[in-house]
Formats: structure tokens, sequence, C-alpha cells
């Protein structure tokens, strides 16, 4: 099984979809079943498709993770980008600011057990999920 | 990566790929109103079976297809999302509001006849 980290440039559209395949095939390695896959694979498009729309540039770094019983999946999306100035604001559904859906992040706290964000107007943003194994 | 679009009498079938960037959905998305157009079809179906994701910028390309090919008169009916996809798009908090749906291929003709059928 693979312990190491894996890490994903984040640099165009092309990028989200290789983000999402490498997440979906890590989760399915972790054993974690077809619709927890989706899931995952599902955050990690959101994430991947942030850091385009309002960074252009950045990373996904998949790896697995242990908890005191269970294993889980960490997916940790950053930029450099101009950061949020309002995060509260940002996570309320129907909040946008890039003519997006602006589902992206309330929508991604729901399909991930764990959500964590920081982020510094004009330094970046980083925002961690975690998922675990049921 | 290109998505086939086959023509079946008055109906445009588009088949999805697992691997769809956002480029390859815009393509498809002129792709199938032009076709709609030059071959004045009155339905199309688009299959998305093999799709694994279906993020926000995937449901809102989908939901941009089917109103537009509604205002140049045709109908779109979505087959097959998958269970699973269905369950992250409703957690993701996505809708294909106004967009029809059917359990697959066989299914989104018959709805398409149908259709055609009231209109007739």
């Amino acid at each position: 099984m693979r312990a190491g980290e894996i890490r994903v440039a984040i640099n165009s559209d092309q990028d989200i979809v290789a983000a999402r395949q490498k997440g979906r095939a890590l989760a399915t390695e972790l054993g974690f079943s077809t619709g927890d896959a989706t899931l995952i694979a599902t955050a990690i498009s959101e994430l991947a498709r942030n850091i385009v729309s309002y960074a252009r540039k950045g990373e996904i770094s998949l790896k697995m993770v242990h908890g005191s019983s269970r294993q889980g999946i960490l997916i940790i999306a950053s930029d450099n980008g101009p950061g949020i100035r309002d995060i509260r604001q940002a996570m309320r559904d129907g909040f946008s600011t890039s003519g997006s859906l602006g589902l992206g992040l309330p929508g991604v706290r729901r399909l991930m057990d764990e959500f964590e964000i920081t982020s510094e107007p004009g330094q970046g943003t980083i925002v961690t999920v975690k998922k675990w194994k049921q | 990566m290109e998505v086939p679009i086959l023509k079946q009498g008055e109906v445009l079938i588009a088949t999805f790929q697992a691997a769809l960037s956002d480029a390859d959905l815009e393509h498809l998305r002129r792709g199938l109103v032009q076709q709609v157009v030059r071959f004045r079809s009155r339905g199309v179906i688009v299959d998305v079976t093999a799709m694994d994701v279906m993020d926000s910028f995937a449901s809102r390309t989908l939901r941009e297809i089917a109103h537009m090919i509604r205002l140049r008169g045709a109908e779109t009916v979505i087959v097959g999302i998958q269970p699973e996809v269905a369950f992250a798009m409703v957690q993701l908090g996505l809708t294909l509001e106004g967009v029809a749906t059917a359990l697959d291929l066989e299914e989104g003709l018959a709805y398409l006849i149908e259709k055609f059928k009231n209109i007739d």
C-alpha cells in the first residue's frame, strides 16, 4: 500500500480531471466504497476548480491518514491566490465572486467528514478536508 | 477528448466519457447545439453513464445545453446518472432543474417519442 503523499499541480482544467482521478484511485486503494470514492473525487474536483477559477494555480495533495481506530484520506488544496476576505460569507450556500455556481465550499464540506479553511487576503488559501472509512 | 454524437432519425445521441475536462464540455455544448440546428433535430439524449464525477461545472453545462436546445424548439434528456453520482450531486447541492432525466438510453428514447407524439 502506498504510504506517501501524492501531489498534483493544478494549473488548468485538465489538471482538475487528473487530480480527481488520482484521488479516486487512492480512495479505492485505501478500501473506500465506490460511493465514498465518488464523493471524494467530486470534492477534489470542486477544490481544484476553485484553485483554477480564483488563484489560477496551486496544488492538491492527497494522503492516507490514521485516526484512533480508523483510516481515512486527507486532501489539502493550497494556492497563493488572492485569498478569501470573508470566509464566513464564502461558506454560505449560493455565495460566489467569480460568477460560478457558488456552491463550492459549503458543498465540499457536506461531501467530507472534516473541513478546515485558512485564508489570508493576498497570501492564499488552504482548504484541508478528511473523509474516514466507514 | 471528442464526444461522439450519433444521429438517430430526429434524435441526436451524445455519449459522455469518464474524464471530460471543462474545455471538452464547452466543446460539446457548442457541437451539440450546432448539430441540432444542422439536422433540425427534435430531441437530444445526453448519455452520462460513464461519467464518474458530476461537479458544479458539469451540471451547469448540462443545464445550459438543455436550455439552449429548448430555445431551438427541441427537447433534451439526460440519461444514465449513476446512483453514487446522483448521491454526490445532492450532497453538493447540485440540481438539474428544468431538465428531463431518464434511467437509460431506452427510457430516454421512449420519453422523447412520447413528447413528439404530444406535439404532432
